[in-house]
């Protein structure tokens, strides 16, 4: 059954990548050429599944599995919540040795029960991991029995990490929620306005960049999946008038499922970059004036872009002189990178090269407009080349994740973290402002001149 | 003393361990030019490295067999093949530490029969060691993951022969909680001794935050691997903690290398006893600046008991750790209120505490705050419970993601033990407990009338 889902998975008509593909080659999957023994990096199922649920913030999230699974993950995550803490407790069964030979599943019983009569949590969230799986652990049961008995949904998230990479886990995540969450529910009341932000997980708080926007339009996010998420509103998703997906390749199958079954339209944007923030506001209005929202909104929607716009280039201008010509080496797995070149390249900056490990081809064709034919793009760069290329002076700065921080840093080149376990929000207007302040207090750090230069005792002349 | 209560909750809420697998590659970090390798899902792989970076904020090599559901069900043999050949030539490094994972175990995978075939079929990797350490998920913690790979790092390359004794040679087993500095500064002392000390694991060479000149995609500093064949040539091995002492024992098994194991190095009567076996050992007196930092850490003492006496903490560590840290706050005045670990052990059985609960973080919180503590000692994930009930944290062990420095930091040995006194002293201090003023009755006030112009 698993891995029907994981071949359903990969079978995605909505993603262009898969479009271009043989039969042959989308039978294989899009990440199964990632997993090299002994050269591997990245997180797998399990940690993608988590990484898209667990923003819901008034579920528990309980993993069954030996203390690896949570025990090293939990409390590492920076998804913000506006209210409910319990999403952050981490939940384990801590399979012990007796578990693993007599079965999990009384024990998986047991925790479910715990949870739910102490904290009485709005969903309990099952993570199978690898060894429950393969030790035949009957999860699906034993929540279907704890949802009738506990009354509270209890739903089981078969994404152990064996089955694939983490954007594997982040699809299955998004079918679980499909199957067994969306349409559960109804609205109170529903709004022309109602929208669905899909992909966005609320890091640093990014999405709180975002809705004062959207509220000044009067748009209503009915759910956001699943940053700072309630399990309600997901539950009622499936009566919005538009679908917006942030995070492409992970979440896109997710919003052409919603439109299949409930004719909801989507479109794929991204809240990075002044340009693209407000593609994505035109966006939201257009879908939603075509499903019957008043005209106006279009008008509205332009003013506010315009007067935002104005406003964050006013800010920006500050920056421009200083950060004129500077060299940029982008180094992200994030999808969109294209939206954060020609922001960067906007303010002046020199973007050397970036990564398009997870870009479409349709995302490469618009990064080499943007950057030349002869841009530099790149997959995944071995340790060793991105420390040459650093050490040999070729960037200014490096932007990227905490993976590769310490060969920057190593190297005394400027780094900027721009990935999941960033502390700042850069989404929106705002956050493209307080980026490019970001990048000048990098750059023009004062601890730069002094670790660069030499010892007393490398000094010229020195120790003679 | 008192046994250790199992906590009775079938879920663990807010984990206080990490995984044995991490702690065995832990300990493969502190030797030289090595890399270790988890045999497991990628998964594993990635949140241990995320975790260690986290903590020590530097570069970990760390690598991954990438197991599939396929390869679990079928063997992992292929992948481990792969794995090594990947590693060997990408990274070229003189010892890869393999580590089982619950994955690998739950299959009982004879990994060790597998590692033999694999390494007669490529002479070519004649210069690289692979030492298989078993470390599955489901059994243990950090502290037994790292013993564990130490007792495999002797089992594999000190060779099982009586060798002839090298005068003033010892072995120093460290303890998995203790740091980069810790380390560092017990060789030291040990070397002021005029004794030369093969260190296993070493994480001082490795983890202790320097900045190379070029890139290495293995360790860069360590234990080199061959003086740990080396160490069935020592006069002694001294190991810290009780968790050390099987592979004190392999290497006297195998090579007739006496020990002595001690159970902690912080506080004073607990450093003494190990000064005392090196003066033994070394025939010599003590060195005048060791002799000056133990005065030191006597006035410390005396300066500092006032503001432990009366005080009470809460401590949540692996076994050995929560033993040292308790026995020392005990010995300063301080009162235990709680103490939680990670599983029995008869260094837990010696904590000055009863009950010792086997626990997680949420077991802390109510504890602690049941037994009305004024602090917490325990890792970084303990905030979320200090910020519960309302009392200071001051964190220790593994992992502290949320300091600079948690691996620079030093409480072992006379200037370590003052470092800790006055660390946790320091809070002590913060959080007086103030008196409630008293507002006297009736008492007389100033009045316009009441005053008596000039």
């Amino acid at each position: 059954m698993l891995k029907q889902r994981v071949a359903e998975a990969f079978n995605e008509p909505g993603c262009a990548t898969n479009r271009g593909k043989s039969d042959q080659d989308r039978k294989r999957g899009c990440s199964s050429a990632a997993l090299t023994p002994g050269a591997a990096a990245g997180g797998c199922a399990f940690d993608g599944a988590k990484v898209a649920l667990q923003p819901i913030t008034d579920a528990a999230h309980l993993v069954h599995g030996p203390i690896a699974c949570e025990g090293n993950s939990w409390d590492s995550r920076h998804s913000a919540t506006s209210g409910p803490q319990i999403y952050r407790t981490g939940f384990t069964t801590d399979m012990s040795e007796l578990d693993v030979i007599h079965g999990g599943e009384k024990r998986l019983y047991t925790a479910i029960r715990e949870i739910a009569d102490r904290y009485r949590p709005a969903a309990i969230f099952v993570y199978v991991t690898c060894v429950p799986a393969l030790i035949g652990d009957d999860v699906e049961t034993v929540c279907t029995a704890a949802t009738e008995r506990f009354g509270l949904p209890v739903i089981p998230v078969d994404a152990p990490g064996f089955v694939g990479s983490k954007n594997l886990g982040n699809k299955l995540a998004g079918q679980v929620l499909l199957d067994r969450v969306v349409g559960t529910r109804e609205p109170e009341k529903t709004t022309p306005y109602d929208i669905n932000i899909i992909g966005e997980y609320n890091v640093a708080g990014d999405m709180w960049q975002i809705l004062p926007l959207l509220d000044r339009l009067g748009i209503r996010v009915l759910a956001s999946i699943s940053g700072d998420a309630r399990y309600h509103e997901i539950a009622c998703a499936h009566r919005a008038r538009a679908n917006m997906v942030v995070c492409s390749q992970a979440m896109v199958s997710f919003a052409r499922a919603m439109e299949d079954r409930y004719a909801i339209p989507y479109f794929e944007g991204s809240f990075y970059g002044i340009s693209d923030m407000s593609a994505a506001l035109r966006e939201i209005a257009r879908l939603l004036v075509d499903q019957g929202a008043p005209a106006d909104l279009l008008t509205r929607t332009e003013t506010l872009i315009a007067a935002e716009e104005r406003a964050a280039w006013r800010q920006i201008s500050v920056y421009r002189e200083r950060l004129q010509g500077k060299r940029v080496l982008l180094y992200t797995g994030g999808v969109k990178s294209w939206s954060v070149v020609s922001a960067l390249q906007e303010i002046g900056m020199t973007v050397i090269g970036t990564s398009v490990r997870k870009s479409t081809d349709d995302d490469k064709v618009r990064i080499k407009g943007l950057m030349g034919e002869d841009a530099a793009l790149f997959g995944q760069i071995p340790a060793k080349d991105l420390y040459r290329m650093l050490a040999g002076d070729e960037a200014d700065i490096l932007m990227s994740g905490g993976r590769t921080q310490f060969v920057a840093l190593k190297t005394k080149t400027p780094w900027l973290d721009i990935n999941q376990e960033r502390h700042h929000a850069y989404a929106g207007y705002e956050g493209m402002v307080s980026l490019v302040r970001q990048i000048d207090a990098t750059i023009h750090h004062p601890v730069w001149r002094q670790v660069r230069a030499p010892a007393p005792w490398d000094k010229p002349g020195a120790g003679q | 003393m008192n046994v250790a209560e199992i906590g009775t909750k079938a879920c663990a809420v807010n984990p206080l361990k990490s995984s044995p697998a991490l702690g065995g590659a832990l300990a493969f970090l502190g030797v030289d030019k090595s890399l270790p390798l988890l045999h497991g899902s990628q998964g594993c792989t990635a949140f241990a490295l995320v975790l260690l970076v986290r903590h020590f904020r530097e570069a970990i090599p760390l690598q991954t067999t990438a197991m599939s559901e396929l390869s679990t069900i079928l063997g992992g043999a292929e992948n481990i093949e792969q794995a090594i050949g990947n590693i060997f030539e990408r990274a070229n490094p003189k010892l890869i530490g393999l580590c089982s994972t619950a994955l690998t175990e739950t299959r009982d995978e004879d990994v060790r029969g597998d590692l033999r075939s694999i390494m007669l079929r490529h002479p070519e990797w004649n210069d690289l060691t692979v030492v298989h350490a078993p470390t599955p998920d489901f059994a243990g913690s950090l502290e037994v993951g790292w013993a564990s790979a130490v007792q495999a790092m002797i089992d594999a390359l000190v060779r099982e022969e009586r060798q002839t004794r090298i005068l003033r040679q010892v072995n120093l087993l460290p303890a998995s909680y203790m740091t980069p500095a810790d380390v560092e500064a017990v060789r030291d002392v040990v070397e002021s001794f005029g004794l030369s000390a093969i260190v296993l694991p070493d994480l001082s060479g490795s983890l202790d935050g320097h900045v190379p000149d070029e890139y290495v995609p293995t360790t860069l500093g360590g234990t080199p691997v061959d003086r740990v064949s080396d160490m069935g040539a020592s006069q002694i091995t001294l190991a810290i903690g009780e968790h050390m002492r099987g592979a004190a024992e392999a290497l006297e098994r195998r090579s007739g290398v006496p020990f002595k194991v001690f159970d902690r190095l912080i506080g004073l009567e607990a450093f003494d006893a190990f000064v005392e076996t090196l003066i033994g050992l070394s025939g010599r007196p003590a060195p005048e600046p060791l002799r000056r930092e133990r005065s030191r850490l006597v006035d410390a003492m005396l300066d500092g008991h006032f503001f432990f006496t009366g005080r009470t903490a809460a401590v949540a560590a692996e076994p050995d750790m929560l033993l040292a840290v308790t026995r020392f706050l005990d010995e300063m005045g301080c009162r235990i209120g709680a103490a939680v670990t990670t599983m029995k052990s008869p260094a837990a059985a010696k904590v000055p505490c009863d009950p010792v609960v086997v626990g997680d973080l949420d077991d802390l919180e109510r504890l602690a705050s049941s037994g009305d503590c004024d602090l917490i000692i325990a890792n970084a994930h303990a905030a979320v419970a200090a910020d519960a009930i309302g009392v200071p944290l001051y964190r220790m062990g593994f992992p502290v993601f949320d300091r600079l420095g948690a691996g620079h930091r030093v409480s072992v040995g006379y200037r370590g033990t003052r470092e800790l006194l006055f660390d946790i002293g320091n809070i002590f201090i913060d959080h007086q407990t103030e008196h409630q003023p008293y507002q006297r009755q009736d008492r007389e006030v100033a009045s316009d009338a009441s005053v008596i112009s000039a």
